[in-house]
């Protein structure tokens, strides 16, 4: 067969699934699993926001599929009634593929963590990214492993004292987001677990984009790392500490607006005081821009230490996806086998055929 | 070998003979096994029965002239059913030293030997360590040597093309071939037109490789030196229509129809891996059938792919050898916690770790039998033969769809490989797979609540609801799930039921009772295989047999579960004899159920089983010669 050009995604994320006129509810998602996290778990918080925002895509619960591999999040398929499937450390996203690519009437979620998505599972993270699989990837990252009681994380800071780095971890986490980018990803965004208005529109645009969404979540784990994220969430500095991105906006911040993003001497970004260098210096953001520099420049934009932490959808780009390419190719070549009348019995005989007949006809 | 002797129209002596064994040996880039694919397609075409054996290196190209880089191609054609590519050697053509060196030893004394000379050089000679010519000394003169300037005469006969002398070169297999298909009494028309498809975008060198074919059949026509020529009659195989097939084309064929027979489009989930990436080559093409094929990152992301797809409603298969098994194995464990139908194909090379990647081997038995964490039984199928692949693939996909299970399906490099001609099946008469989705609730309480684990009583299976089925919404995973409601259990009494269960329920698959041949009836030792060594088996029980000695054969196709007369039968013979090219890995199993005293015949050289070698083990058992 020749090559067959790859369809541009016409389509969202969702608009091969079918809908139902019915009203959803939460509690419709919301299985008869007794929910099982540790009190005070950041993923309760996420839970809540995902069963809430799920009514709103008006899907049929029949095809929606949740599937997580192992970790305390990897739970979050029994606690909510669609299909779902809780499978292996890491490879949730080989299953996610499977199903993506024979079906297209589903809409398929992947639930992971840090350990899981970033560590065992490292690989299929970054290929289903780059084949841009239709997935929506919900990565929950407490920098910590916790069902394994407390080791340090892919991406736990520098020098993270845990059980088994008692004298603090030597080796350099990654950055999600950044890691994601540099895979090719066409969809990125970032929330914070107990943000619920900014989670419920990082996740209502990833579940709309058609191709593979990768959102992370910065999540609580209260056990094992906990407050790690307080200073996003109280103190003095919080506005002066997180940037959310609104799209087509000068990407400013503060209780005022008093900062902005700039770009740097370096060909970077960084931070400013408006008033020292004019509105005009402020980037604006565009998520739809091919080009991933900036929005790798922004995942950049501190170090993990928080100092500057931006939520909000980082990337929003369209490039065809796997399952939309290979079906296609399946339904070309059915559509050719058609026309040349293909058949099993067919194939089975091939070019090269010879007969045996009975034996008195054989004899010489 | 030789029956009658007549004189053919060159005035050339025509000998018949029932069977010929031959050897295409040269250099990895000599394109033997192209030349002996060829060969082959002739001697199918004309209806003799035969079975091949390539031989080459895991190198793409290892340096050229040495003796690693030898490759070669063995073919056994014949006027009656065979079994085996040949022990030995009739003739061997030797297209450089390495390739004589490599393979003399093979052949036996009074051999036909085709030697290339233009590669004797002395540079080429002492690259594999020959100190003299062995062209010129005396160490050929046991067997009966035609000297052939192969690379020269390619040359002349292309001079007219203007190509280089180094390209002209290249086309000297099919002077080979050309030479041997003169020799057998093959005709030039399929070859002709095979080079021309082959080389169709490029048809001066179809015109070329032509011009060479022609020259080598014409070089045995016109010189004297072939005093004799061969004919091997067509073989009087089954009354049907019959086409050459590899075991890999076989195992594709087989995954292909068991999706046409399920009515469930075929998913492919797999990583490139020798000797089994031919598979995913052949099923690529067969999109249009149905078969959606995707390459993953890697071993795990193949299996897992597959099983999401199962998950969701489509056949799914998975295709790889033994180090991907080592990396798919707990995705197998969780298929099995799952409960979801998935098919394995491993198609077994030499081992362990990396190993001997074209060589063959049976060593994955094991590893199929208890490679997993837990109590994870795994149904196992192991074909006989290439033809052989297509039938088990679909009684593999049988297994898996009805009892909703993985299934492992045991091939190996030699059958991969290997050809023979195949009865095409009349696929009215293929068997019915198709299956039924789970559409209702079923709980037993009568709540209107779906129980994915409820099992059907008779197989022992959970029913299949697929996503997208309304109120059937669900959730499983590798968590221990409570018996029939399916929800997370870590109750002890259910965890030891459902171990149970599972165990249960590939123990009461259906499998034929094993059927033994025993032609004299009277035979007090049996000979028990699987898999690809069916056919030295086979030839080494005939040779027994021959002799005057009886001895019986059964050969298992289901290694998990066994069939039910398996330790019946074991206990009726004196003496068991198994032969596997492993360690024992059979005998280790039936002395473990059954406590039969087994004798375990292993060889781990990467190459079949002979049949000589195994009517010297068999003669020996018969007359209690054997080793305790």
């Amino acid at each position: 067969m020749t090559a067959t050009d790859l369809p541009t995604p016409a389509v969202g994320g969702l608009d091969l699934v079918p809908t139902t006129d019915e009203q959803q509810k939460a509690k419709d998602f919301t299985s008869d699993q007794e929910v099982r996290w540790c009190p005070g778990c950041g993923d309760y918080a996420v839970l809540a926001s995902v069963r809430s925002f799920l009514p709103e895509l008006g899907l049929r619960r029949e095809n929606i599929v949740f599937v997580s591999g192992i970790g305390c999040s990897s739970r979050f398929p029994y606690y909510l009634d669609t299909y779902g499937m809780h499978s292996i450390h890491g490879r949730a996203p080989t299953i996610a593929t499977g199903l993506a690519v024979t079906r297209p009437d589903l809409s398929v979620w992947v639930v992971t963590g840090d350990g899981d998505a970033l560590s065992i599972g490292g690989n299929h993270l970054i290929h289903a990214l780059r084949r841009n699989m239709n997935i929506t990837i919900l990565l929950f990252n407490n920098r910590i492993y916790g069902l394994t009681k407390g080791q340090y994380s892919p991406t736990s800071e520098v020098g993270k004292v845990t059980k088994s780095t008692p004298m603090g971890s030597v080796d350099a986490p990654f950055n999600p987001v950044s890691l994601a980018l540099g895979a090719e990803a066409t969809f990125v965004g970032r929330a914070l677990d107990s943000d619920r208005k900014g989670l419920t529109e990082v996740l209502r645009q990833a579940a709309a984009h058609r191709g593979a969404s990768l959102v992370e979540i910065f999540q609580d784990c209260p056990i094992f790392n906990d407050g790690s994220f307080d200073v996003l969430r109280k103190g003095d500095d919080v506005a002066e500490r997180l940037i959310k991105l609104v799209d087509g906006e000068p990407i400013l911040f503060g209780n005022e607006g008093e900062y902005g993003v700039v770009r740097s001497a370096s060909g970077g970004l960084e931070v400013a005081r408006v008033a020292d260098v004019g509105e005009d210096a402020v980037v604006v953001h565009h998520a739809d821009e091919q080009d991933p520099t900036q929005s790798f420049a922004l995942s950049r934009l501190s170090d993990q230490d928080l100092t500057h932490t931006i939520t909000g959808v980082f990337r929003k780009v369209d490039r065809p996806t796997y399952d939309d390419g290979a079906r296609a190719q399946v339904a070309a070549a059915k559509e050719q086998a058609e026309a040349r009348g293909d058949n099993l019995d067919a194939l089975l005989r091939g070019k090269d055929t010879w007969a045996v007949l009975p034996e008195p006809e054989n004899e010489q | 070998m030789s029956t009658d002797t007549a004189v053919g129209p060159s005035g050339r002596e025509v000998r018949q003979t029932h069977r010929v064994v031959i050897r295409f040996a040269g250099d990895s880039g000599d394109g033997m096994q192209l030349t002996g694919d060829r060969f082959t397609s002739e001697a199918a075409a004309f209806g003799n029965d035969l079975a091949t054996l390539p031989n080459f290196p895991a190198e793409i190209r290892a340096p050229a002239g040495t003796l690693p880089g030898v490759s070669s191609f063995q073919l056994h054609f014949a006027d009656y059913d065979i079994l085996t590519p040949g022990d030995r050697p009739d003739v061997l053509v030797a297209m450089n030293p390495a390739a004589l060196k490599a393979n003399l030893a093979d052949l036996p004394h009074g051999g036909v030997l085709i030697v290339n000379t233009d590669e004797f050089t002395k540079r080429n000679l002492a690259k594999v360590g020959y100190e003299s010519n062995p062209l010129e000394d005396d160490s050929l003169d046991p067997y009966t040597v035609h000297q052939v300037a192969m690379a020269t005469l390619t040359r002349g006969a292309l001079e007219p093309t203007g190509m280089s002398k180094k390209d002209a070169e290249r086309a000297k297999n099919m002077f080979a071939l050309g030479l041997l298909s003169w020799m057998y009494h093959r005709g030039t028309e399929g070859t002709e037109q095979f080079l021309r498809e082959k080389f169709a975008k490029k048809p001066e060198l179809a015109e070329a490789n032509i011009l060479a074919f022609r020259a080598g059949w014409n070089y045995g026509e016109t010189t004297e030196s072939f005093a004799v020529t061969y004919e091997v009659a067509p073989a009087r195989l089954a009354e049907g229509t019959y086409r050459q097939i590899t075991g890999n084309l076989a195992l594709a064929y087989g995954v292909v129809a068991a999706g046409q027979q399920a009515k469930l489009p075929v998913f492919l989930g797999t990583y490139p891996i020798t000797p089994a990436s031919d598979v995913l080559h052949e099923l690529s093409k067969h999109k249009g059938m149905g078969v959606t094929t995707f390459q993953a990152e890697d071993e795990i992301a193949g299996i897992g792919a597959a099983l999401g797809a199962s998950f969701g409603g489509s056949l799914g298969v998975t295709s790889t050898s033994g180090p991907g098994v080592a990396l798919k194995s707990e995705t197998i464990g969780l298929a099995v916690a799952l409960e979801l139908p998935l098919l394995i194909l491993d198609v077994q090379r030499g081992g362990p770790s990396t190993g001997l990647p074209t060589k063959t081997e049976q060593a994955d038995l094991l590893q199929a039998m208890y490679g997993r964490n837990g109590e994870a039984p795994v149904p196992i199928i192991a074909p006989q033969s290439p033809a052989d692949c297509f039938d088990a693939a679909l009684d593999a996909v049988r297994m898996a769809l009805t009892y909703r299970t993985p299934v492992f399906l045991l091939s190996d490099g030699s059958i991969a490989n290997g050809s023979e001609p195949w009865r095409i099946p009349d696929v009215d008469a293929l068997p019915d797979l198709s299956v039924t989705f789970a559409t209702e609730a079923n709980a037993p309480d009568g709540s209107g609540e779906f129980w994915p684990y409820l099992r059907d009583a008779d197989t022992l299976a959970r029913p299949w609801a697929i996503p997208g089925t309304a109120g059937l919404e669900h959730r499983i995973g590798g968590l221990e799930k409570a018996d029939g409601p399916g929800t997370i259990s870590y109750d002890p009494d259910n965890h030891d039921r459902m171990v149970r269960l599972r165990q249960a329920k590939i123990d009461g698959i259906e499998v034929p009772d094993l059927t033994v041949h025993d032609p004299d009836g009277d035979a007090e030792v049996l000979v028990l295989g699987w898999g690809s060594s069916y056919g030295p088996i086979g030839a080494a029980c005939r040779r027994v047999r021959a002799a005057g000695l009886s001895v019986a054969q059964a050969h298992l196709r289901h290694l998990n579960p066994m069939p039910r007369n398996l330790g019946d039968v074991l206990r009726s013979y004196r003496r068991v004899v198994a032969p596997e090219m492993n360690l024992g890995q059979l005998s280790m199993l039936l002395r473990a159920r059954f406590l039969v005293d087994a004798h375990s015949y292993t060889k781990v050289a990467g190459l079949p089983f002979q049949a000589e070698e195994l009517a010297g083990v068999l003669t020996d058992a018969v007359k209690g010669d054997l080793p305790a």
